[in-house]
């Protein structure tokens, strides 16, 4: 596959918040601002790319049996020197995405990566391949974050927007305007693709799981 | 968080019952984990299709999060801080929890084939379910005390299955409902929560 269209692939087809849903408490959370969203955007693509490229590196050394555990880890090294460049250097940005940074450990879409891509390619595909997400990611969270806070508050990266003439309705930048965001987004992208969004792509990480919901009634 | 944080130490203070009582509702009602604090929306989302689905959910997610609370308190107390290595929290904490929900796991397989059946199918999920590691973080944001630490995880766990079973009560419904092609399914799903989680907010100000 050539490396253009994978990096493609990330942005459009399989946006990892809009077509595959997966990562969506930070989607929700920390979308009030545009620049909330930018910020987990970029710190999620920096461990995203950091993480395919050492796991694909180490593919061939780690075990079948203990790789989801060794993916973690690999993982959480990452998050943790994110986490303190972010405590570092954008201390307004560590501070207002807070416990979301650690949270990165758990977002399913750095383990999903993890095991459906770098676990099986080359190094440079799977950096594409992480860069492609991070950026699809970080587009989609800006989305959210521009209507959010646009609705909510008025402005967009601060700046604001209707000046006095009218005033914002403050729910969007609740969590209640976060789900309402999220879900009329999914069904305008549903009204023009041929795929259909119809569950969260969370339990997706690991098969097991996946046949678990289904065996007991969930999605 | 804050109201918590600050019943917490009226707990330590004056009377321990109205403390636990108090702190139980901003946990479960205020400062709903899922539905005010957006952690652990993928099961919320992905295991609320039938209210007896959610409530197994729910009990494993309260049993985790309070057995996790403990297992990181002492963890923190009695390696990371002496040996001066704070930073290793997060990777720590997410292997402890790992760890511990795959010991719990067989030892519930081991001894109690009943309480297998109804809580064990869920516990795989559980490991990636930030609800889990975001009790953990707040408790120490918050200097929890051990037994704070506990019963914060516990009330936590207690709001999930609450907003959980409320959800899936509504999804129930949902099925027979006629919606635009576009929205059924996930869309929908979210928009309903929207309204549940507005809802929630009429708690807020309930305690002074």
């Amino acid at each position: 596959m050539n490396l253009f269209k994978i990096f493609k692939t990330g942005i459009v087809d399989e946006n990892p918040a809009f077509r595959l849903v997966l990562g969506t408490c930070p989607t929700l959370a920390v979308t009030t601002s545009a620049i909330n969203g930018v910020g987990m955007g970029v710190s999620t693509t920096v461990v995203l790319v950091g993480s395919n490229l050492v796991i694909s590196l180490l593919r061939k050394f780690i075990p079948a049996k203990v790789r989801i555990p060794a993916y973690v880890t690999v993982i959480a090294g990452f998050v943790t020197i994110v986490q303190m460049l972010l405590k570092a250097y954008l201390p307004s940005i560590d501070k207002a995405l807070g416990i979301f940074i650690p949270l990165i450990v758990v977002n399913c879409i750095i383990l999903a990566r993890a095991e459906s891509f770098a676990s099986k390619n080359t190094p440079v595909a799977s950096i594409i391949d992480g860069l492609g997400m991070g950026v699809g990611f970080t587009l989609a969270l800006l989305l959210m974050g521009s209507i959010r806070e646009i609705l909510g508050n008025g402005s967009i990266f601060g700046i604001s927007v209707f000046g006095d003439s009218a005033s914002p309705a403050l729910a969007m930048i609740l969590p209640p305007g976060g789900f309402l965001t999220f879900g009329i987004i999914i069904g305008i992208l549903n009204r023009f693709s041929s795929v259909k969004i119809r569950s969260s792509g969370c339990m997706g990480c690991d098969g097991h799981c996946k046949k678990i919901i289904r065996e007991n009634g969930g999605e | 968080m804050d109201i918590v944080k600050k019943l917490f130490g009226k707990m330590e203070e004056n009377n321990v019952i109205q403390g636990i009582l108090t702190a139980f509702l901003s946990a479960v009602l205020i400062e709903n984990f899922v539905l005010v604090k957006f952690l652990g929306i993928c099961p919320f989302l992905g295991v609320s299709k039938k209210i007896n689905t959610a409530l197994g959910m729910g009990a494993a997610v309260v049993f985790v999060m309070a057995v996790a609370s403990a297992a990181t308190w002492i963890l923190q107390k009695c390696v990371l801080e002496p040996f001066d290595i704070e930073y290793l929290q997060t990777i720590s904490f997410i292997l402890v929890i790992a760890a511990l929900v795959q010991l719990v796991e067989m030892v519930l397989q081991k001894t109690s084939r009943q309480l297998y059946q109804a809580l064990g199918v869920y516990l795989p999920l559980i490991t990636t379910n930030c609800a889990v590691l975001g009790v953990c973080i707040i408790n120490f944001q918050n200097g929890f005390s051990f037994i704070n630490s506990v019963l914060y995880g516990t009330f936590a766990g207690i709001g999930f299955t609450l907003a959980i079973v409320l959800f899936a009560g509504i999804r129930e419904r949902l099925e027979f409902a006629s919606i635009p092609e576009s929205l059924r399914g996930f869309p929908i799903s979210l928009i309903s929560a929207s309204l549940v989680s507005l809802a929630f907010f009429g708690f807020q100000g309930l305690i002074k």
